[in-house]
């Protein structure tokens, strides 16, 4: 039996907000427990929740980025249940009237293109952490998260394969960080995506979501095909065994008495607002892809990875610019660069060697004045920081030999003292003639440039 | 002194001819006599009272003092008081030191109304009779073998024993207004979203407001002033211009339509009552109000609505008791989940859990739209009912309950006769409206009887208006239960 692959995602966004999403305290990430837990937060007997409007704008840019329904009026709803990180035994939601409905996300697996689409994206607040270890049979309570307000992105069951979820937690990855409403990181849990259905938890990282997912897939269809039943649950996964288990089965599901928070008006998105929004947004990823391939000729999937940040996007086309040469620039953004940049662990925003700077190497390519090899000896210049382009050159001798006189006398030299490939080469021996290349080429410590060497050795030993 | 209305010892004290200190340990030696007796007050703390009222004084010295800097007042103990226990009537927190101020609170320390302790109530609101406080039942003053009704009965009681001049209350189906109506005295419950309700440990989050009690509607006026007012930290808060309470008070009532509920004279109201209101309508018709006639259809149906709504909310709001962070815990148990368990087995009283339990099942898969949806589209009808009246009249009057105040532990074990009490206070509840009561006689066995009026949103000064201008021509108001020295 051929089985298909349904996959659907959610995934947590926490938003960039300066303060939580009822209450006035920080949000910042790594604070001492519970220093950043307000009388709302830990939900003191009275206190009562103000909705924060810069995460409901942060909503708004999700909605317009992802092409969606912006519902006018939402409602948030209390969602209860009892956990000892959960100060109010109910979570402020949004169930039946979420902010976002009905938008699309583009995603690309090996040049396909395919749409997702994404059923909703409602606001929430997020709980605080209950930590087991170092308490010796105890619980510990951290509420610095409690109330770190989060927009939650639900997608149809529109993935066939991991490639493709993980293309779409990628798209959706960099399109959150692209209209800066979420920092991105995975490891401090800002950005987390689950599975539905058979509910994945703990997938911190684009690799444990193949990983879980693959697993998955491989265990339900053998389930199956033993003649068993797939039981909608919630499972765990464990990135030391790369596999999943179960936490708690659909039976065990809370009742949560959904109900609308009497606490909270309902949400009212007004035009003005909402166009207000829309203006500010920034180019969108797809729309700046497309532009890249008309603009800069440069491919579908080169234009897709350009375009994986706003940086770097941003990066790419100042040197594009800069050189006049913007496949070339592409080449040099995505091979060299993100190279030594992964290698140093580095994100392009503190990358050593600025876009100007490597705008000015293309040019120094383009012109003849660097052969692509010296190119690379200038770039760990740059990279070290020596200077600029042309200093380094000067200073370190990488200027291409363009003196055919010089050249020419190093070629001489070569020949007479390698008379061995010469005749090789005469007796048909193509080899040999590579070999008289490198001797030129190790002669004149890489300056000479190749193809004037080539015709220069051809002339010579006609 | 203790007959003194609040604007008579606010200009003895700006004529200096009496300080705060003096007034206020004046009123602690009677909380200190009579408290034993009517139990009106979880706690009093003449050490911090005093310090307030010292405080009031140095503002009138520093001439920031306002209108009423120097009365003191005593608050309901569901207000969060930083400093001060606040039990909500409960074992749940019968440990609980507020460490914030509600809005309320705030509100009369800038004023400079020093406080005289927090008042006995229902736990968590919940209760007619007051008979639920963890803190034992409070005596109504008119007779002490009979409950001075609820749940802001402590404050109720206190103002009719003149052991405060005056009292903060909240009323979530009826809370201000029966116990006025039980105890003699006057209560006002304002428009919602009026009075903000932060730190006032919450119920029913969509009905609950606070509003004040006293001896008349002067004195509601005045403190009115004082407690309303936008506070951002409250969503439900209005954002209004502010207003002077007292200023229609002596405005004449020729042409005032008065309309009557045809079905808050139905049966089921007590004979004596109705004799007393009807007398009440006589006076206001001789001041010149024109009595109408409307219908109120779908107020009968309040109480079932208000029994479906006010728990499911509570069932949530209550859910933060849990022995996690504050309050009452369990000392053994087993795992998590019998650690909850105990600790609100053991913190919460019989009524808090029914109502729990049936807004619980309210809210439940399969029941939600059944109940919840149901009697919210019900509310949406019983206001509408009160749009179309307001049509044909400024006010509504009736009686505020059925009867006068019963004895101690007569109706405790019958739930539904209990609810019943709030039959003519709650629809304002669910529409949103104002509503105060007033005293408008006695009957047999010389109980008070409660006169409720109901205004339209935002006409306080109105309702104001015609309580005051019906106390300027009778004196039930200002009788006083003998026995009590």
């Amino acid at each position: 039996m051929k089985w298909e692959t349904v996959i659907g995602l959610e995934v947590h966004t926490q938003l960039a907000t300066q303060s939580k999403i009822f209450s006035g305290s920080s949000t910042a990430f790594g604070a001492a427990p519970n220093t950043q837990a307000s009388a709302v937060d830990i939900a003191l007997p009275g206190v009562l929740p103000v909705l924060n409007r810069g995460a409901v704008e942060c909503a708004i840019r999700f909605g317009l980025a992802v092409g969606a329904t912006l519902n006018r009026v939402n409602v948030f709803d209390r969602k209860n249940y009892f956990y000892p990180d959960l100060p109010k035994g109910y979570q402020i939601s949004q169930l039946a009237k979420p902010i976002v409905e009905h938008g699309t996300l583009k995603i690309a697996v090996d040049d396909a293109e395919k749409t997702i689409r994404i059923t909703r994206a409602h606001l929430e607040e997020d709980a605080g952490k209950s930590l087991h270890e170092d308490f010796h049979g105890m619980t510990g309570i951290d509420l610095n998260r409690a109330g770190t307000p989060l927009l939650e992105i639900v997608s149809e069951p529109d993935m066939r394969s991991s490639a493709e979820a993980v293309a779409y937690a990628r798209a959706l990855h960099t399109l959150v960080s692209w209209i800066g409403i979420c920092d991105g990181n995975m490891q401090e849990g800002s950005f987390r995506v689950d599975g539905t259905r058979r509910e994945i938890k703990n997938l911190n990282s684009f690799r444990f979501l193949q990983q879980a997912i693959d697993y998955e897939i491989r265990w339900q269809i053998e389930t199956l095909e033993d003649g068993g039943r797939i039981q909608q649950a919630t499972v765990l996964f464990d990135p030391d065994t790369g596999a999943t288990r179960m936490m708690r089965s659909k039976e065990e599901a809370h009742d949560y008495r959904y109900f609308p928070d009497p606490d909270l008006l309902p949400v009212k998105l007004d035009e003005s607002w909402i166009e207000a929004v829309r203006a500010a947004l920034p180019e969108l990823p797809a729309a700046m892809q497309a532009r890249f391939q008309k603009d800069y000729g440069v491919s579908a999937y080169d234009a897709t990875v350009l375009t994986g940040s706003r940086a770097l996007a941003a990066y790419f086309e100042a040197a594009a610019q800069k050189s006049g040469q913007p496949k070339l620039a592409a080449n040099w953004v995505m091979g060299e660069l993100s190279a030594a940049l992964n290698k140093a662990e580095l994100d392009i925003a503190a990358s050593p060697v600025s876009a100007a700077q490597l705008g000015a190497l293309i040019v120094r390519i383009q012109d003849g004045t660097l052969s692509g090899k010296l190119a690379k000896q200038v770039f760990e210049g740059l990279w070290e920081g020596a200077g600029e382009v042309d200093a380094i050159i000067e200073a370190r001798g990488l200027k291409q030999m363009s003196d055919s006189g010089e050249l020419e006398a190093i070629v001489d030299a070569v020949l007479a003292a390698n008379q061995k490939s010469v005749e090789e080469f005469r007796a048909g021996k193509d080899k040999a003639f590579n070999a008289l290349v490198g001797q030129v080429m190790k002669a004149s410590h890489g300056r000479a440039n190749p193809a004037q060497v080539n015709e220069l050795l051809k002339a010579k030993l006609q | 002194m203790f007959e003194s209305s609040i604007s008579t010892l606010a200009a003895r004290l700006a004529a200096k001819d009496i300080s705060s200190r003096e007034l206020a340990q004046a009123w602690l030696d009677r909380i200190g006599a009579l408290n034993p007796v009517i139990n009106a007050f979880i706690t009093v703390d003449a050490d911090k009272t005093l310090a307030e009222a010292a405080a009031a004084d140095a503002m009138r010295v520093a001439g920031t003092a306002g209108p009423l800097t120097g009365v003191p007042v005593a608050h309901k103990d569901i207000f969060c008081t930083e400093g001060w226990l606040t039990t909500c009537g409960s074992k749940m927190l019968h440990n609980f030191v507020a460490p914030y101020d509600a809005h309320v609170i705030q509100r009369f320390k800038a004023a400079g109304l020093p406080s005289l302790g927090k008042t006995n109530m229902d736990e968590f609101a919940m209760g007619s009779s007051n008979e639920t406080s963890f803190y034992g039942a409070v005596k109504n003053p008119w007779d002490v073998a009979r409950v001075p009704g609820g749940s802001s009965g402590g404050a109720a009681a206190c103002v009719a024993a003149r052991m405060a001049p005056a009292a903060t209350g909240t009323d979530t189906g009826g809370s201000i207004r029966q116990p006025a109506a039980f105890t003699g005295i006057t209560g006002l419950k304002p428009t919602y979203g009026l009075v903000s309700r932060y730190g006032m440990i919450a119920f029913a989050s969509s009905l609950d407001q606070a509003g004040p009690m006293a001896k008349s509607a002067e004195d509601c006026a005045l403190l009115l002033n004082v407690m309303t007012g936008f506070d951002p930290n409250d969503s439900t808060s209005l954002d209004r211009a502010k207003e002077d309470y007292t200023r229609d008070l002596d405005k004449p009532l020729a042409g005032v339509r008065v309309g009557l509920p045809r079905e808050f004279f139905a049966a089921g109201l007590d004979g004596t009552v109705a004799a007393a209101v009807e007398t009440a309508i006589g006076e206001l018709k001789k001041l010149g109000a024109i009595p109408v006639d409307i219908s109120l259809a779908n107020s009968r149906l309040a109480i079932p609505v208000y029994y479906v709504l006010a728990p499911a909310e509570a069932s949530s709001n209550l859910s933060r008791f849990d022995g996690v962070r504050y309050g009452h815990r369990a000392t053994e148990y087993a795992d998590l989940d019998d650690m909850y368990a105990k600790t609100r087995a053991q913190g919460f009283g019989a009524e808090v859990k029914r109502r729990i339990l049936i807004g619980t099942y309210v809210l439940s898969h399969g029941y939600y739209d059944a109940y919840y949806v149901q009697a919210q589209k019900i509310r949406r009808l019983i206001a509408d009912d009160f749009r179309e009246a307001f049509k044909a009249c400024d006010l509504i009057l009736g009686p505020t309950t059925p009867g006068t105040a019963f004895r101690i532990g007569e109706i405790s074990d019958d739930p539904v006769q209990m609810y019943l009490n709030d039959l003519y206070t709650i629809p304002a509840n669910l529409a949103g409206l104002p509503g105060m009561s007033l005293p408008c006689g006695f009957d047999a066995q010389g109980l008070p009887i409660g006169l409720q009026l109901v205004g339209n949103y935002f006409d306080e000064a109105r309702m104001l208006n015609v309580a005051h201008q019906y106390q300027r021509v009778t004196d039930w108001h200002t009788r006083r239960p003998e026995g009590l020295q």
